[in-house]
């Protein structure tokens, strides 16, 4: 039966990065569709019509919504090729706890570093550079956060690296001061070619935060 | 399964998060050592096994740390092969997946964190959480149990969440949220679960309960 693998995402959307990876890591391949987020298809509408977001992975007519999810639905769909988690119960078990981490913590506070100014912006970077630092302990010294391979975790956070050149000029700050392992990894991430093909340029992202900014009156 | 399975749970007796993993460990047939939790004084345990979260529920299995309840359900589930808690189909585990981060995240949020807050605006927040709760309610059209014919993660997630817990905290707020006549179906799932044992051993006594919620009530308004 063939595959048919449609993905309906948003370029900039640090969300759509991590199933695009997944996507490919598997070596599945699938039609990309973008979407204007102010302006949504129907097709949109229809296979997420609770929160009308991307990104929607739709697998032979069928929709799964939460790109976390879809991470690990692609895991187990296209199970003989490259594994996206460890097979162990408790080593999975920590990657799942930490690929929740970041998606409970970081979306909140990257978003107050760029879209807020004053004392809520200082909060707003403090909070975030506490976030990456807890996310640096976690990496330690090994170069992807669950050893030796590429997985879950990285997939789950290195789409936010494309938007940190956004948040150091909007924020005014060094991220590679506070977290040099974290930028290290993140570079050893983009050369996989699976990570580089996923990832939008970081300049175009600054763009469309810029854009983003002048509409919220910032700019 | 073994005999030497040294299994610990830090809970919370009116947390669903916790009870949820004990209605797991009930399904897996798995003993385990009961840990209450006072979470204005929480333990030094809890704080040495969880020093970043200091939250409940932790599992402890065999010296090993688990924290997160939905990271819990699945640890349970791999761990202990027999009476599957998740379904073996990879679509239908994600479907399960999502809504048990609705459950908990969006019904939690809008339907008492809010609703909780706002004396205005109460019918707005109300509308939203039946909407909601209609996709529960749509997702159980045909079903006995969110699980199928039997009770599974998201049973025990939303039902730990919503008919022992939320369902409590509105009675207590004076909202009747779910109605029979708008959602015969979960109303249906709601006295199929009271006949699981598994589900009625784990659910916390009714009326401290609300008192309970009620106090919570109170405090989110407060903060």
């Amino acid at each position: 039966m063939a595959n048919e693998v449609i993905l309906l995402d948003f370029w900039p959307s640090m969300f759509g990065m991590r199933t695009r990876i997944a996507l490919r890591e598997k070596g599945v391949e699938f039609e990309y569709r973008e979407e204007d987020l102010r302006n949504k298809s129907p097709l949109l509408l229809q296979m997420n019509p609770v929160h009308k977001k991307i990104p929607v992975l739709i697998h032979n007519g069928k929709s799964v919504n939460e790109s976390i999810i879809q991470v690990q639905y692609i895991d187990e769909v296209w199970s003989h090729k490259n594994p996206l988690l460890p097979s162990d119960p408790y080593l999975k078990a920590q990657a799942r706890f930490w690929a929740d981490f970041i998606d409970k913590k970081m979306y909140d506070a990257q978003r107050k570093v760029w879209a807020t100014k004053g004392e809520e912006q200082e909060a707003g970077k403090k909070e975030f550079i506490e976030i990456l630092k807890t996310l640096e302990t976690e990496l330690g010294d090994k170069p992807y956060f669950a050893g030796d391979d590429f997985g879950y975790v990285d997939i789950a956070l290195i789409g936010y690296y494309t938007w940190f050149p956004a948040y150091e000029k909007y924020g005014n700050f060094s991220i590679e001061s506070e977290c040099p392992k974290l930028i290290a990894w993140a570079k050893k991430c983009l050369e996989r070619e699976t990570v580089a093909k996923s990832l939008p340029d970081p300049e175009k992202v600054i763009g469309f935060v810029s854009e983003l900014r002048k509409r919220f009156g910032l700019e | 399964m073994g005999n030497n399975e040294e299994v610990k749970l830090l809970g919370v007796w009116a947390s669903p998060f916790s009870r949820r993993i004990e209605m797991a460990l009930k399904l897996k047939g798995v003993s385990y050592e009961y840990l209450e939790e006072d979470l204005e004084k929480k333990s030094s345990l809890l704080l040495a096994l969880s020093p970043i979260h200091k939250k409940i529920p932790i599992l402890v299995h065999n010296g090993k740390t688990i924290i997160e309840s939905h990271v819990i359900l699945e640890y349970i589930d791999e761990t202990w092969k027999h009476n599957p808690i998740l379904p073996q189909d990879p679509y239908e585990r994600s479907v399960a997946r999502v809504f048990a981060k609705l459950v908990d995240e969006q019904i939690v949020n809008v339907g008492f964190v809010s609703l909780t807050k706002t004396e205005k605006g109460r019918e707005g927040l109300i509308q939203q959480t039946r909407e909601l709760i209609k996709c529960l309610e749509k997702e159980l059209a045909g079903k006995d149990y969110f699980g199928g014919k039997t009770v599974g993660f998201l049973d025990f997630v939303a039902g730990s969440m919503i008919p022992f817990c939320l369902e409590r905290a509105w009675e207590g707020m004076g909202v009747e949220m779910i109605t029979e006549k708008e959602f015969p179906e979960y109303n249906k799932w709601v006295k199929k679960l009271k006949e699981v044992e598994i589900m009625v051993d784990c659910i916390p006594p009714r009326e401290e309960h609300i008192k309970h919620m009620n106090h919570m009530g109170e405090k989110i308004r407060s903060a």
